[in-house]
Order: C-alpha cells, then sequence, then structure tokens
C-alpha cells in the first residue's frame, strides 16, 4: 500500500473511530450516572434516550445505513419504529401499578 | 461461447435495479434484524416492566458486576469496529486483512462469551436460576426469568455470530465468499453489539447496589 492511499484508507476511516470513541464515552456516562442513585424511572428515561443514541450512531455509521437510499432508510426504520413504539405504549402501566398499591 | 452472449441492451426493462439498490442478500439481512429487534425489544420491555413496577426488584449487581459487564462492552463495541475494518477491506479486495480482521472481530466475541459465562456461573453461586432467586427474599422469581432469558438470547446470539464469522473467514480465504457476505455478516455482527448497548444499561445499570 503506497503513502498516498494509506492516507486515503485512514481518512475513511475516521469517523468509525470517533463513533467506537463516542460509543465508550456514552457508556462511561451511563456508569457513572448508576452512581448518582437517581428514581428507577428518572433512571429509565436517561438511559433509555442515551442508548437510542449509540444506536443511532451504530446504524448509521457502523451498519452504514447513512450509504443506503433514501427509500431502504425509511421503510427499514419507519417499520422498527412504529413496531417498537406500539410495543412500548403499554410501559405506562408500569408507573400506574406502583401507584396502585396500598398507601 | 461468445456468441451465445445474451444482449439486454434491447430489452432494458427486464431487468430493473433492485427496489432498495442493494442486493438481496443485504435487504434478507436488514429484514431479519428487524423481526430480531422485536423480539428483543419485547424481552426488554418485559424486564423494564417489571423493574419499574415491582418496588422491591433485586438489584444484585455490584462495582464487582458492574467492572466485569463494561469489559464485556468494550469487547464487543471493539469487535465493533474490527468488523468494520474487515468489510473495508473485503471491499478493497484485500483477502489477508478480511480474514485477520474477521478474526479480531472473533477474539472480541470470545472473551465477551467467556466473561458472560463467568458472571452467569457467578450468579448460579449465589442462588440464581431462570426460576428462582434468593435475592429481594425470594419475592421476585421473574427477576432471573427475565434476566436469564435477555441475556441467554443474546448470548446464543453472540455464539452464532463467532461461528458465522468462522465460516465467513474460512471461505473467504479460500475466495468462496464476497466482499458482499463480509458486509451482510458485519450486519449480523453491529446489530448483535447494538442489541448489547439496551441491555447493559436497562439490566445491568437499572439493578445496581453501589
Amino acid at each position: 500500500m503506497s503513502h498516498d492511499h494509506a492516507l486515503a484508507h485512514e481518512h475513511r476511516m475516521a469517523p468509525y473511530y470517533w463513533v467506537w470513541g463516542l460509543l465508550l464515552v456514552f457508556t462511561a456516562v451511563e456508569v457513572a450516572l448508576a452512581y448518582q442513585h437517581l428514581r428507577p424511572i428518572n433512571m429509565l428515561t436517561i438511559l433509555l434516550a442515551l442508548s437510542l443514541v449509540k444506536a443511532a450512531m451504530i446504524i448509521l455509521f457502523f451498519m452504514h445505513l447513512r450509504t443506503e437510499v433514501t427509500r431502504m432508510k425509511i421503510a427499514l426504520m419507519a417499520s422498527l419504529v412504529i413496531c417498537l413504539t406500539l410495543m412500548f405504549t403499554f410501559f405506562s402501566d408500569a408507573l400506574r401499578i406502583i401507584q396502585l398499591g396500598p398507601k | 461461447m461468445a456468441d451465445l452472449a445474451i444482449e439486454h441492451s434491447h430489452n432494458p426493462g427486464a431487468y430493473e435495479p433492485p427496489l432498495f439498490a442493494a442486493y438481496s442478500k443485504k435487504v434478507g439481512m436488514w429484514l431479519f434484524i428487524l423481526s430480531d429487534s422485536l423480539t428483543f425489544g419485547a424481552l426488554i420491555f418485559a424486564y423494564s416492566y417489571g423493574r419499574i413496577s415491582i418496588p422491591n426488584w433485586p438489584t444484585p449487581f455490584n462495582t464487582h458486576s458492574i467492572v466485569n459487564a463494561s469489559i464485556m462492552t468494550f469487547c464487543l463495541l471493539s469487535s465493533s469496529l474490527t468488523m468494520v475494518m474487515a468489510v473495508a477491506a473485503a471491499n478493497r479486495g484485500d483477502q489477508v486483512r478480511t480474514v485477520r480482521w474477521i478474526l479480531a472481530t472473533m477474539v472480541g466475541g470470545l472473551a465477551f462469551v467467556i466473561l458472560h459465562a463467568r458472571e452467569w456461573a457467578g450468579l448460579v453461586d449465589e442462588g440464581m436460576t431462570p426460576w428462582a432467586n434468593k435475592f429481594a427474599g425470594g419475592t421476585v422469581p421473574q427477576f432471573g426469568g427475565t434476566f436469564f432469558t435477555l441475556t441467554g438470547l443474546h448470548m446464543v446470539h453472540v455464539t452464532i455470530g463467532v461461528l458465522y464469522l468462522g465460516i465467513i473467514a474460512w471461505r473467504s480465504r479460500a475466495a468462496k465468499f464476497n466482499h458482499e457476505d463480509v458486509e451482510v455478516s458485519g450486519l449480523y455482527w453491529h446489530f448483535v453489539d447494538l442489541v448489547w448497548m439496551f441491555i447493559f444499561p436497562l439490566v445491568y445499570l437499572m439493578s445496581t447496589k453501589l
């Protein structure tokens, strides 16, 4: 591999190193949060939000969805988000149950 | 054979470009990933629902468990990076580096499996099974059920992934598989990593004793 080829290769791979580093940083933030002893529902909300950002980075960069055609992006992600949202609609019931307990 | 070559240019409509501008193996793997996401979504939902709705949900994961799970996360995240390298090498037609990076990915996956199995053994020693556990006075048996189902299914995916990558590396070396097969196996491996990005915080960090 010539010097120019090696440089071009490094340049192309740079975003992936950044994504890997950011994923590690996000994970470290999550571990630090575990030591803050937040209320479970608040902790769950923050962790879920951070996990969604991490998932988006993996899908867009590592799984190369950002380089696919728009209709593939929409078909794949819209169906997934709709199905998961429908599934998680019932999650608020978990909070209702805990509030129904003996006072 | 040249005189038998079929000329397509007169009838371009007979060979339409694929709808998603991608080869069928890639679309197939994406569809599998979508369906698998729903399976994992349901299991994560079940665990999180129990965690929020049951006040005395067990919190057995101490600093040692969290350090262990963090190292597992590092192994899996790094194996995703090496898989990206393998796909890039395959796209360049660099067979030697493709195989090397796939082997590095397999090492990361194996390290994850070994650390996870060791952690499971520790939990089983503490009396935790998929049916019962001593935590919280044994009043929340579904903790073991949801934990082992979720982490077990993920572990099965990682183990199958390591075997899958082994086959891809072996066949790539013999030039039986091409860059498309490496990319498709990469999609699967990144998905396994992606699922762990939810399991680690939502299962381990939500049930800590720190």
